[in-house]
């Protein structure tokens, strides 16, 4: 009994607080409230005489107050009882992150339909694809048929880019 | 009489049969596809809704939430999967059953309830809706302050989850509202000097984050899953025997579905899970409930159909969105300049009875498609991920770039997309956001306006006898968790 209370207590010490998801999260959120919370100091104040009502400023300060008020209540219900542990991300959720992250840099400094194309390539072949003939249809025939259907049905103009200005001039 | 021929209107109108039979087949895909659903999908047709008039365009959408909130049970009974959260109850004995080798009479029942529930929903809409908007010529701004304070508060029942993770999530949807120019004062708030973001955070880019592409990092990390797909032949009318057994069960679900899309913010999932569990505790066999019981889907479908109808009374009537898929149809009336409300029941009864009557028919198409083209829906399910969700990312971005053509929604898509991953990861709902995002500016709005009014007075808010009774409501809505986490 004395033995499987000291494992008990063994394992308990052998994880850190800070390890656990649920410090991990509301760290996250309280720091991330806390400093938009100190953004909200230096809006703008409406005079006296103009102000109707609350400041700009107090609404959101109100919300931040909460937020952290409530994330605090969740961090000493997890104490209580522990979230369950979730399991390691796969490689290829970082691979699909850092397509995100690619296709933002392409549609910015190279062509929008690029962007989608690099993406819905990579994506589909990290996936699992290698079929050249679905992949093809994924990065090119289908992008190019959501292009033609949202500039000529609903009159979109893309952002200029390598690609878009062969169509475009 | 005359509100009858106005439902009526769009039997005789080929362009809204049209759009229904397009709405009511793509909310079906919608629905069948694990993932995806009718609010992701509303989302995203969305922009395409530009093209069409008002009426149109809101007809389109709520056939998307009637077919596709039906659709996520073929693939509960079919592959155990729900395609919508709404079905996840309809796994509990849809699938059993489907394995026991009937899966058509699964499905036929699922069908028939999910229509009975559907058309139940619309006779309560029609009814209730222009009963509640009437009440609501008595609001003012404190009591609109106080039923949205309500509608947050309720939010902290939605589904099985955390109700403190519920109400921390609803918060930050209204803080996603704050962002841009104060509307009173015009004083810049959160706007980082980008010019963009001084008209606020749009509704679409975060919606479409949240729902498509989060689901589209959920679904990257479950790429060696395998579903175990049982075959269906033909679906089948339920038998006279299967009538006696579920008609009380059916009738009951509806009511209890009506009754919870009514109330703000819940939907379909807490309806189908409560229409499921009365109809066990009704049951004279609820023993064989999990093991593929008949009244069990019925109990379910009944119940999730049945609250899309309700869901809209609060929408229509009082501009307070009854589940996060009516949140998307409530922007479609927006961004069409259509304002939800008591005016609009006065001054719009043709739009308003139009969208009643193409929601009867949407129930009706449905239940058509869904008989003998549920072989065929299921077939979709097929269409691998691989291929599947770089198709939707495209959809996704240029539907969200066609808005206000600014890349700056594609980059908050993207961000609210890794957040809404992480904070389903760790439990927090992102249907909250959604609901307290398109609240937040009525709370703040009325809020201080009725600050105004009262001068400063926060007191005054209970000298007013609706919003004291919302406020006591809130506070039963805020205990229910706890006193249901104790029953359990």
């Amino acid at each position: 009994m004395n033995n499987v209370r000291t494992k008990k207590r063994a394992n308990k010490k052998s994880l850190p607080f800070f390890i656990g998801d649920a410090f991990k999260v509301c760290f996250v959120i309280i720091v991330v409230s806390i400093i938009l919370l100190i953004q909200t100091f230096s809006f703008d104040i409406v005079p006296p005489i103009l102000n109707r009502g609350i400041q700009p400023a107090t609404f959101p300060k109100a919300l931040l107050v909460l937020i952290i008020i409530l994330t605090s209540v969740i961090y000493y219900l997890s104490t209580k009882k522990p979230w369950k542990i979730e399991k390691k991300l796969p490689k290829v959720f970082f691979i699909t992150l850092f397509n995100f992250a690619l296709f933002i840099i392409v549609s910015e400094f190279l062509d929008f339909f690029l962007a989608i194309s690099i993406l819905s390539i990579f994506v589909s072949y990290y996936w699992g694809e290698r079929r050249i003939l679905y992949l093809l249809l994924v990065s090119i025939i289908f992008p190019i048929i959501v292009f033609i259907f949202f500039e000529t049905i609903l009159g979109l103009r893309f952002p200029a880019g390598i690609i878009t200005n062969l169509y475009y001039y | 009489m005359e509100n009858l021929s106005l439902m009526m209107a769009p039997l005789f109108s080929s362009k809204l049969l049209l759009v229904l039979l397009f709405g009511t087949l793509f909310g079906l895909i919608l629905g069948v596809l694990p993932g995806l659903g009718p609010t992701t999908g509303g989302a995203l047709i969305l922009p395409f809704t530009m093209t069409l008039d008002p009426l149109s365009a809101v007809v389109l959408l709520t056939s998307i939430y009637c077919a596709g909130t039906y659709g996520g049970a073929i693939t509960a009974i079919l592959i155990n999967t729900p395609g919508t959260p709404a079905a996840a109850a309809t796994c509990l004995d849809g699938y059993p059953l489907a394995q026991k080798g009937e899966a058509g009479r699964a499905l036929g029942m699922a069908t028939v309830s999910s229509t009975v529930g559907g058309i139940f929903s619309v006779i309560v809409l029609v009814f209730f809706a222009p009963f509640l908007a009437q009440l609501a010529y008595e609001f003012g701004q404190p009591e609109y302050f106080a039923l949205a304070i309500f509608g947050l508060t309720m939010l902290a029942s939605i589904g099985d989850g955390s109700p403190v993770k519920n109400l921390i999530a609803g918060a930050f949807g209204i803080l996603i509202s704050t962002v841009g120019k104060d509307f009173m004062t015009s004083i810049d708030r959160f706007t980082y000097g980008i010019n963009e973001l001084s008209e606020g955070i749009g509704f679409i880019p975060v919606v479409v984050g949240l729902f498509a592409i989060s689901e589209m990092l959920t679904q990257s990390t479950l790429l060696d899953q395998v579903f175990k797909r049982v075959a269906l032949k033909a679906v089948k009318l339920p038998t006279l025997l299967d009538y006696k057994l579920t008609w009380k069960t059916i009738l009951r679900s509806s009511g209890i579905g009506s009754f919870i899309g009514v109330l703000p913010a819940e939907g379909g999932t807490v309806a189908s899970l409560i229409g499921y569990s009365e109809a066990k505790r009704w049951s004279k066999k609820p023993e064989e409930f999990g093991k593929g019981s008949i009244e069990g889907i019925a109990g379910a479908e009944a119940a999730n159909n049945a609250a899309t109808g309700g869901a809209m009374v609060p929408t229509l009537a009082l501009g307070i969105p009854g589940s996060a898929t009516t949140a998307v149809i409530l922007t479609g009336l927006i961004i069409h300049g259509v304002r939800p409300g008591p005016d609009l029941f006065r001054e719009q009864p043709e739009f308003l009875y139009g969208i009643f009557g193409s929601m009867l028919i949407a129930n009706i198409m449905f239940f058509i498609l869904g008989f003998f083209g549920a072989k065929i829906f299921a077939r979709i399910t097929l269409v691998p991920n691989k291929l599947l969700w770089p198709m939707i990312f495209a959809v996704s971005v240029c539907g969200t770039y066609s808005l206000s053509q600014s890349l700056l929604d594609v980059w908050i898509m993207l961000l609210f997309g890794v957040i809404g991953f992480f904070m389903r990861r760790y439990g927090f709902s992102v249907v909250p956001v959604i609901i307290g995002l398109i609240l937040g500016e009525l709370v703040e709005g009325t809020l201080r306006q009725s600050l105004v009014i009262f001068d400063g007075n926060w007191f005054m808010f209970l000298t007013r006898p609706i919003a004291l009774t919302f406020f006591i409501l809130s506070l039963i809505a805020l205990a229910f968790p706890l006193l249901r986490k104790k029953n359990k």
